[in-house]
This record gives structure tokens, sequence and C-alpha cells, in this order.
């Protein structure tokens, strides 16, 4: 999986939690809490949504890891390799 | 013979809290089955037939409307958790309502879904408060409201260091208490925020359909992610071991199992179940409970020249008593609600004229009357209600017209709302004493619903919501 994909991923999961944000400007340097009205509940759905869809684990001590697109894509892509690896 | 079944978590209770808890956790992959007693959903909220006209048991209005767009809010916070497009409630505004103290109502504040109407009204009627108002409304919205822990304080200590008008600070709480609060005279500053925007700052919707709508997509929602639900079979006893409810035995005797069990019927009412302490005499706690009297009418309220007006607080003096009645029922304050007067579009109104008053009631006073004392008594405290409410409202044409236009009649009590939610003491708004966390004796029995403190039809279902992801979800 690319970076981008991961990044993608993640969007598509929150596009599924908060249909109402608008996902068109995001930018992936910035923390997603200060570009959408995403609270801990969402946050708390992004790390269910991973595991039920594609069977990540994120334990709770690495939530801040998923701040950004681009900190969930470099936290994120190394665990979907490692699960494509196993298949 | 006993057939067992295993669940990740059992769910007693299919009331708003209930549901809202289940669609969370099936969503999740839990296997979840909910286990309710009587033959309809909704619980505290549900819904009923007479004669084939159609009746809501407690919904006057669901509060915390915002509209599109306003976002962070409680109905947003709730429609997302459950997956819910907002359309799908397709709610309609209110158009306008009253709070009215005095003997004829004389001191009257009006408010919307729009709070610059209240302020302006509170300003008006009260000049000398309008700064005091307005650091109360700064304390409201800076206080933070949905931590599970916080310490209590009193709110009318609260109110008192803002505003100094006792009849403003008594019409303040009139309406945040009916809808509501669990203990008499006083609250806690953190329900009084949770209220006050819940009304004030937010506002009231309802469907056009009433309930149904709103528990015909919960149970969409529960169904097409996997939930299960077994009506016309509650729970009978929890089988506890080792600190840990180990069984279920339902109504008809059979054992299931679970992981988890979520209860929705109350704190007492749940420890009632627990095996282990079914020997512990349960004492009757004091609770606040409501009759309510609905006229079905041939026309639209408005044409009998009652108004627009939503919903109605009213209290016939300066001083507001939120307080468990002595006699049957205290009919010096209480909520007028007209169905009717939502904004439902410019073509469509409600087929028929719906009146509904609601006053405190005392459980004890109705619980043991013997049934032809019980019939007459809801006879002379309906007309008795009605009465007080009618003060409050436009007078009639003609001292008849109500009595020609009405159809039919209905009225719960007390006793009405023990015999189909199984709550104790006929209570609406749960115990005095809140289980925040949703604790119980036992490591995996939680509860949720009024006694676990969210209170209204958004805060049930926020309270369903809030212990499946805090006892279950989180934990992986």
């Amino acid at each position: 999986m690319t970076k981008d994909e991961c990044k993608q991923v993640v969007l598509d999961i929150i596009a599924d939690i908060a249909p109402d944000e608008d996902l068109s400007n995001v930018k992936p340097e910035v923390r997603l809490r200060d570009q959408l009205q995403l609270d801990s509940m969402d946050f708390l759905d992004i790390v269910m949504e991973l595991r039920k869809r594609h069977g990540i684990e994120v334990p709770e001590k690495d939530y801040q890891q998923l701040a950004s697109l681009d900190s969930c894509a470099e936290y994120l892509t190394p665990k979907f390799d490692a699960l494509a690896g196993k298949g | 013979m006993n057939t067992r079944s295993h669940y990740d978590v059992a769910i007693i209770g299919a009331g708003m809290s209930g549901l809202a808890a289940g669609i969370r956790l099936a969503h999740f992959g839990k296997k979840v089955c909910i286990f309710e007693r009587h033959n309809a959903v909704g619980g505290l909220n549900s819904f009923y037939s007479i004669a084939g006209r159609k009746f809501d048991v407690g919904l006057h209005a669901m509060t915390n409307f915002v509209r599109p767009g306003v976002k962070g809010t409680p109905l947003g916070k709730l429609l997302r958790q459950l997956r819910i497009d907002r359309d799908e409630f397709a709610l309609c505004e209110q158009k306008q309502s009253r709070i009215a103290f005095g003997p004829r109502g004389e001191v009257s504040l009006r408010f919307t879904n729009d709070f610059t109407a209240f302020e302006s009204e509170v300003v008006a009627a009260f000049p000398a408060q309008a700064d005091g108002f307005r650091k109360l409304v700064t304390a409201v919205r800076t206080f933070d409201d949905v931590s599970l822990d916080a310490a209590p304080v009193s709110a009318r200590e609260v109110v008192r260091r803002h505003i100094s008008d006792p009849l403003l600070e008594d019409m303040l709480f009139c309406p945040l208490m009916y809808y509501g609060s669990a203990t008499e005279h006083d609250m806690e500053f953190g329900q009084f925020v949770i209220m006050f925007k819940a009304l004030f700052l937010e506002g009231f919707a309802r469907p056009f359909e009433g309930v149904r709508v709103v528990l015909r997509v919960l149970l969409e929602k529960f169904r097409a992610a996997g939930g299960e639900r077994r009506m016309k079979c509650g729970v009978r006893e929890i089988i506890a071991h080792a600190g840990r409810a180990s069984a279920l035995v339902l109504d008809g005797g059979d054992e299931i199992t679970a992981d988890h069990v979520i209860s929705s019927i109350g704190a007492a009412e749940t420890d009632r179940l627990v095996a282990e302490q079914a020997h512990a005499p349960t004492k009757a706690p004091r609770t606040l409970s409501f009759v309510e009297t609905i006229s079905i009418l041939n026309r639209q309220p408005a044409e009998l020249g009652w108004g627009n007006d939503t919903i109605i607080f009213f209290n016939d003096s300066s001083r507001f008593d939120y307080v468990q009645p002595i006699e049957q029922v205290d009919p010096r304050s209480g909520v007028i609600c007209i169905p009717n007067n939502f904004d439902y579009g410019a073509d469509r109104v409600l087929p028929e004229g719906i009146f509904r008053v609601t006053c405190l009631a005392n459980y004890d006073r109705w619980a043991r009357q013997p049934e032809n004392d019980y019939q007459a008594d809801k006879v002379r405290w309906f007309a008795e209600v009605q009465r007080s409410a009618r003060r409050f409202l436009p007078p009639l044409a003609h001292d008849d017209a109500l009595a020609v236009a009405t159809v039919t009649t209905d009225m719960f009590t007390p006793r009405t709302i023990t015999k189909f939610t199984g709550h104790f003491g006929g209570a609406i708004y749960g115990a005095t004493v809140k289980h925040r966390q949703g604790r119980t004796s036992l490591d995996n029995l939680y509860l949720c619903g009024t006694d676990q403190g969210f209170l209204g039809i958004i805060g049930a279902m926020l309270s369903g919501i809030s212990m499946a992801n805090y006892h279950i979800l989180q934990k992986g």
C-alpha cells in the first residue's frame, strides 16, 4: 500500500463517520482536528473502523499518531503492509 | 427445555438508550440481543393505538434541535455515532413556545429555536437582570457538560450569582425541570447546562408522524447491523458469580449468557434482577412522576383561537415548586403541548387537533387505588388539569367550545408509566442518584438511560452510545 492510498483509506472512513464534513481541501500535514469538526468520539470511530474494515489494531497509546493524514500514513502503511505480508 | 444462547452483549430494554447502544455494538461486529418485555419498542418514549388512532407516549418535542450545518452539538454527535442521516428523522421546527407565570400567565417569556428571541424577551421583561442573564449564558456556554466525573454543583447557587430576581430564576428553572429533572427544587449545574442548551440555545422539533419515525430509523439501523431483538421477552433474573453477571434468566424461563450486559430499565430495577440481591429490602425511592391528559380535537387548535404556541410551561404564581405533590396531582404548574404547532410545511397539518397537558403527580397516591376509584380519580383530575391549563391559553369563543371540538380523550398516570415501562414510582427521569459511569455491583453489568443520567430522547440515545463506547467498544 502506498502512503497516498493509505491517506485515502482514512479519508474514506472519515467520509462515512462525518458525512457532513467537506473533505475536498484537507491538508495532509495539518492536524485533522484543526481542519474538521472531529472530536474524541469520532477518533474512536476511526480506530474502530480501521479494525472493522481492515483488521488494523491501533492501541490507545498510539492514538496521537492519527493526528494528521501524513502521520496516519506514516503509522498505518507499515501495518497494512504487515497484514498483506501475512496473507 | 432450556435453550442456551450466548451473546457478546445482552441489552435489557428496547427504549431509546437500549436501541442506541445496540446499534453501536452491532455495527462494530458484536453479537447483540435486545430483550424487551413489552410488545412495543420505545420504553418511556413509546407509542400506542386506540381504535386505530395513533398516540405517542412521551414525545412532546425533541430537544437539541439545530439547523443543518451547525456542528459539535448532541444531535450531530448522535447522528454521526449511529450513522443516521438527519433527513431520516425529518424534524420539523417548533413555531414558538412560552414560559407563563402568574394566575393568568401575566408574565410571559416567549422563545423559539432562535436564541436571540428569548434573550430579547428576558431583557425586555427583566431589564435589571439583562447583564446577569448574559453572564449566566456565558457560564452555560463555557461549562464542560459531558465529563463523566465532574463534581456536583447546585444550579440554584450558580444561577443566583448572576440572577437576583427570584421570578426570573424560577421562570428559567421551570422548563428545564419539566424536560427534565429527577430532583426536586434544584438540580446539578451540569444538568442545568445540558437542559439550557437543549431547550434554549438549541431548540424543539418533531417528526410529522411523531416518535414512530425515530424508532423506525433506530430499529432499521439495528437490524441492518445484524442486531437481534426479542419482544415480549423480558429478563426476570440476572445470575451473578464472582462479581460478574454470568447468565440472564428470561421471562419464559430460558437462560442466555453474555460477556456484557447493558440494562436500561433503571438502577434499582436492575438491582432487583440480580439474584444475590433479591433478598435485600427494596426501599421505595422517592420519585417525581406525572399525569398527562390528551384531547383529540376535530379541528386545528389554532382554529379555537389558541394561537401558535407549541409548548407552554405554566405556573400560576411567582414561586415555582418542582416537588412531589402531597395530593394525587399538583395542577398549579405544568406543560401544555400542542403538537399541531410545529412547522410541518405549507401544505401539511396534523389530521386532528391534539392538546396535551402534563402535571406533577404522586405515584403512591395512584398506585394502590382500587380500579373503580382509579378510574374516578382519572376523570376528576382530567378536568382539573385541563381547567388549570386553560388559564394560560386565550379564552375560547364559547365555554363549551373545547368539549364540542373534542373527539376523544386519553390520560396516563404514574401507574400507567410503571405498568408499561417497569420503572419504579412512575419515574420518567429516573431516580435522584445518577450513575454517570453506568457502573453497578457487577463488573460486566452497566446502566444506560435515565439512571445513567442523560435525559430526554436525545439524552437517552447519547447515554446508550456513551455506555456502549465506554465499557465495551473502547476496551477492544
